[in-house]
């Protein structure tokens, strides 16, 4: 679980986070959403510790983290997995050392054992025979899979996502969201998502924080969302045309 | 736009101290600096040996041109080749040259993994990204003065065929002259800069890229603004560690 207590941060006078309170909770797929600029990657950079608060603190599972020590900040960091917008998958590396980076760095694993859990994540996230291909080989949803791959690889307890189905379409977007799902319920792990990405939230959504302007402005879930009286979130779900007939649907019944 | 500057030499020596901060394993390690002594050392031999060879025939061919006094022993064209390549053409021309063919190499590699979020990936993951990118490249460029000894050698001999095969001069008046006043230690000083030449485009091409924003556009930007001031480090350089030195 992550918790975050008053979490303010600023680049020089703007102000991005101005007392951000939100809890994650394990085992569910946590959403953050809002609109460009309303703060999403900067949170999430925060939670990951690439950037550092201005104030506030943000606890891992009960401690919070600036208390810990340099030897329990990097055991932390190991215990984490991002999956970046654009994959952020190392050009120079072919898919199958892509994913095995994080043990070859991380870990006392044999090759062998190495091979062996690449293999068994490349098969959980239902890529085969791209092992010896390198990123520019492979398509985007594919890239994305051995993102997220490369981040469950160590068996991290927290999987961070920043908007994991952006650039793909509409059927592999649904793919990748139910497989990051699946993930977090198989292993029991604290997943947050950064997105913007309406299906997303009402596939996936077991867990949504809305922020607007630096700040939390409505907290529920996936079924909560179309009962919300948040004129602001309403604005921001409902613009387009096909979920406000959804949402007048819901409503009625139908 | 004082502090601006101020603030990047700061920022740019506490590059080079987190380098050296948590290293990357050993293994690892070994890979990525062989890796680098291959892009950066091995690649960039025979661009050295091309120009070393034809600037070093320039030069011998310039100075038979300019001597003219018959009293003037022709034995002086090899002594002015081989203070002319040995003290400023081989480590600091070549240098300059390598500022932009490795500089904008490094600066181009390390930004286009800023900007595709790469060295983000690198630091969640608990890795050192400055050590795991800029140390093998420091390394590498350790590699910089055998180099320079290449370019040394081979200008040397551009000379010597310019001269000799161009009627210049018989191959015994070139070797006397080569010969003629020899000071070990202007070998010593050109090793010894050329080595500072090596950290500089090591360090400051990587601080270019690593510490880069914005999008593809600004790579090639911070490549340009990159061998700029590489080649003014370089060259303010050869004239502290000359006036150091020599003087």
């Amino acid at each position: 679980m992550i918790k975050v207590t008053d979490l303010h941060k600023s680049f020089d006078d703007l102000d991005v986070l101005t007392g951000v309170n939100a809890e994650f909770e394990k085992g569910k797929t946590n959403l953050i959403i809002g609109q460009s600029g309303s703060g999403k990657t900067v949170f999430l950079k925060c939670l990951l510790g690439l950037l550092v608060p201005d104030s506030g603190s943000i606890e891992y599972n009960g401690k919070a983290y600036r208390h810990f020590s340099k030897d329990e900040k990097r055991e932390i960091s190991k215990q984490m997995g991002m999956v970046f917008q654009g994959g952020a998958l190392f050009d120079s590396m072919t898919v199958e050392e892509n994913v095995m980076f994080p043990l070859k760095m991380l870990t006392t694993m044999s090759k062998q054992e190495m091979k062996d859990r690449v293999e068994e994540v490349l098969d959980r996230v239902n890529l085969r025979e791209t092992n010896h291909k390198l990123p520019s080989e492979i398509s985007g949803g594919m890239q994305k899979r051995v993102s997220i791959a490369r981040a469950i690889v160590n068996k991290p307890n927290f999987l961070f996502c920043d908007e994991p189905n952006s650039g793909l379409d509409p059927r592999t977007a649904s793919v990748i969201d139910n497989l990051i799902q699946e993930i977090t319920h198989e292993n029991d792990i604290t997943t947050v998502i950064n997105t913007h990405d309406m299906n997303s939230v009402f596939e996936i959504g077991e867990k949504i924080i809305y922020l607007e302007n630096g700040v939390k402005a409505w907290e529920g879930n996936k079924d909560n969302i179309y009962k919300t009286e948040n004129k602001k979130l309403i604005d921001f779900v409902y613009a387009s045309n096909l979920f406000q007939k959804v949402r007048v649907a819901q409503r009625e019944g139908l | 736009m004082l502090s601006k500057y101020i603030k990047s030499i700061g920022q740019y020596f506490i590059m080079i101290y987190d380098t050296f901060k948590r290293m990357t394993k050993a293994s690892e390690l070994r890979r990525l600096i062989l890796q680098e002594i291959d892009d950066l050392i091995i690649s960039s031999l025979g661009i050295v040996i091309f120009i070393s060879f034809f600037i070093g025939a320039v030069i011998a061919i310039q100075t038979a041109l300019n001597f003219s006094n018959p009293f003037v022993p022709r034995s002086l064209i090899g002594f002015a080749a081989r203070q002319s390549i040995i003290l400023e053409f081989a480590p600091t021309f070549v240098s300059i040259i390598m500022a932009g063919k490795v500089g904008s190499y490094i600066t181009s590699s390390i930004g286009t993994m800023r900007v595709s979020e790469q060295i983000d990936a690198l630091e969640v993951m608990g890795i050192n990204s400055l050590n795991y990118l800029v140390f093998p490249k420091i390394v590498a460029m350790c590699l910089f003065p055998f180099v320079i000894a290449i370019s040394m050698f081979i200008g040397i001999i551009g000379a010597y065929v310019a001269s000799v095969y161009g009627g210049y001069l018989n191959a015994d008046q070139f070797i006397t002259g080569l010969q003629e006043d020899f000071v070990p230690f202007q070998i010593f000083y050109a090793f010894l800069k050329s080595f500072i030449f090596a950290l500089i485009l090591a360090t400051v091409p990587s601080f270019h890229g690593y510490y880069m924003k914005g999008g593809s556009l600004e790579v090639g930007h911070a490549a340009t603004t990159s061998f700029v001031w590489t080649s003014v480090i370089i060259i303010f350089m050869n004239y502290f560690i000359t006036q150091l030195l020599l003087s």
